[in-house]
């Protein structure tokens, strides 16, 4: 957990709600700030507990930029009674955040080589200040690859920032949908096929992936099989998360703790537990 | 310029292949570009020509009457368009076009079914990479049919 978080981790820090983004119907980007107090700072790929007040509380990712201090930026899809009530939450609205809990994208250690992003549907929020990140820092990586695969052309995330990021010359994104329209005139298909298409060298990548778990293992196959290592494959997980300090199991997937040890492992770390259903 | 049988064995699709195979397959094969909108394949007509992309992408279509055709795979440089030329009655299911324009090499069909019949060597190793293929595209289509973005948060 981070140090600069409040000195009790059960203890949620008041915040309000500044500005809210609508993404799709069913997801928003919320932007929150502290009542009172400074905005901990955190890594990409770790998460925060979201506390809707008289309803509950769920583990969100950090979807906005690590270097903006200004507060956090997190992008919910309503999927149960906590993520309802989060994303009808307006301007001013109160909410409670504890945190940043979790471990970080291998930032480090993919500096000097080539960085495969790879994320399905809303794995692209946790991902996305992993690629802040990338294109600030961008003269410390080489190829930078982005793929994106989504359920259709409504439910694209963050489309404006994927026009600019595939404006950079030196980013490739390729974006595809299983389900195409009539307006759609890019990809259709899996994203873990545009694996295969992709110029990296598998010896000296990094790949992070963000997704559901059946589209993750897809993945990691296309990505092993283009010759990448498990233990350069960096995947986050996501399970019920309750206390956010490794203490009271709800989250146990084998002999790790998701929120203490997690959400993002190195695929060789838990390779077998990956394939076990019942875990 | 490389030859045929170069660019032949630098294709995803035939890398690996024995030079000496290489250079029986390229006697089928033709530098073909296609331009945008252009279309490679029709539903229904002879599949007499499958096409390595070598740049481009091409949208595999099916019609439908009264609206616009639905897309439901797109494919990119080092992948194969075509693969109904495998079997009888050899004829296309859906369209094939070209999304932008398109560098490939065109394979005469029935010239390769007559060579692999001719030397099963040949036509065991293309059998090996076309059913890699297809397992390939099964299971993308698999996972395409599970709609594993609905409602689900990561």
């Amino acid at each position: 957990m981070n140090a600069a978080a409040t000195s009790d981790p059960f203890v949620p820090q008041p915040c309000r709600v500044r500005r809210t983004t609508r993404e799709a119907a069913d997801t928003m980007t919320l932007e929150i700030v502290p009542v009172a107090g400074q905005v901990p700072s955190f890594e990409p790929g770790q998460f925060n507990m979201l506390y809707a007040f008289g309803v509950g509380e769920i583990a969100v990712s950090m979807s906005g930029d690590a270097e903006d201090r200004s507060g956090f930026v997190h992008t919910v899809r309503a999927v149960g009674a906590v993520s309802r009530a989060i994303i009808s939450l307006e301007a001013n609205a109160a909410l409670g955040v504890r945190g940043p809990f979790g471990t970080p994208w291998p930032m480090g250690e993919a500096q000097g080589r080539d960085v495969v992003i790879v994320a399905g549907g809303l794995g692209l929020a946790p991902l996305r200040p992993a690629i802040y990140r990338l294109l600030r820092r961008r003269d410390r990586f080489r190829r930078v690859i982005i793929l994106i695969g989504m359920r259709n052309p409504a439910e694209i995330l963050y489309e404006r920032e994927l026009a600019e990021w595939r404006g950079s010359l030196d980013v490739e994104l390729e974006v595809t949908v299983d389900r195409a329209d009539a307006t759609w005139h890019g990809n259709v298909g899996v994203v873990p096929a545009l694996i295969a298409r992709m110029p990296f060298d598998p010896a000296e990548t990094v790949a992070m992936v963000c997704g559901p778990e059946v589209m993750m293992r897809f993945t990691v196959n296309a990505l092993r099989d283009a010759g990448v290592a498990l233990d350069r494959i960096y995947v986050s997980m996501e399970r019920n998360m309750k206390c956010a300090i490794g203490l009271c199991g709800h989250c146990q997937f084998g002999p790790d703790f998701i929120c203490k040890d997690g959400p993002v492992m190195r695929m060789d770390r838990i390779a077998r537990a990956f394939a076990v259903k019942e875990i | 310029m490389a030859s045929l049988e170069a660019i032949l064995l630098q294709h995803p699709f035939f890398r690996g292949l024995e030079a000496q195979l290489g250079s029986v397959v390229a006697g089928c094969c033709a530098n073909v570009r296609r331009g945008r909108g252009e279309y490679l394949l029709h539903e229904g007509t002879p599949a007499d020509r499958f096409y390595l992309i070598r740049e481009g992408t091409v949208a595999l279509e099916i019609a439908a009457a009264g609206r616009a055709p639905a897309t439901f795979l797109t494919l990119g440089s080092g992948e194969i368009v075509g693969i109904s030329w495998l079997t009888p009655p050899y004829r296309w299911t859906f369209d094939a076009r070209a999304t932008s324009l398109v560098h490939a090499l065109a394979v005469d069909t029935a010239c390769l079914r007559a060579k692999c019949e001719s030397d099963h060597d040949l036509g065991y190793e293309l059998m090996k990479r076309c059913s890699a293929l297809l397992v390939r595209r099964l299971h993308a289509t698999r996972l395409q049919l599970l709609d594993v973005y609905a409602g689900a948060a990561p």
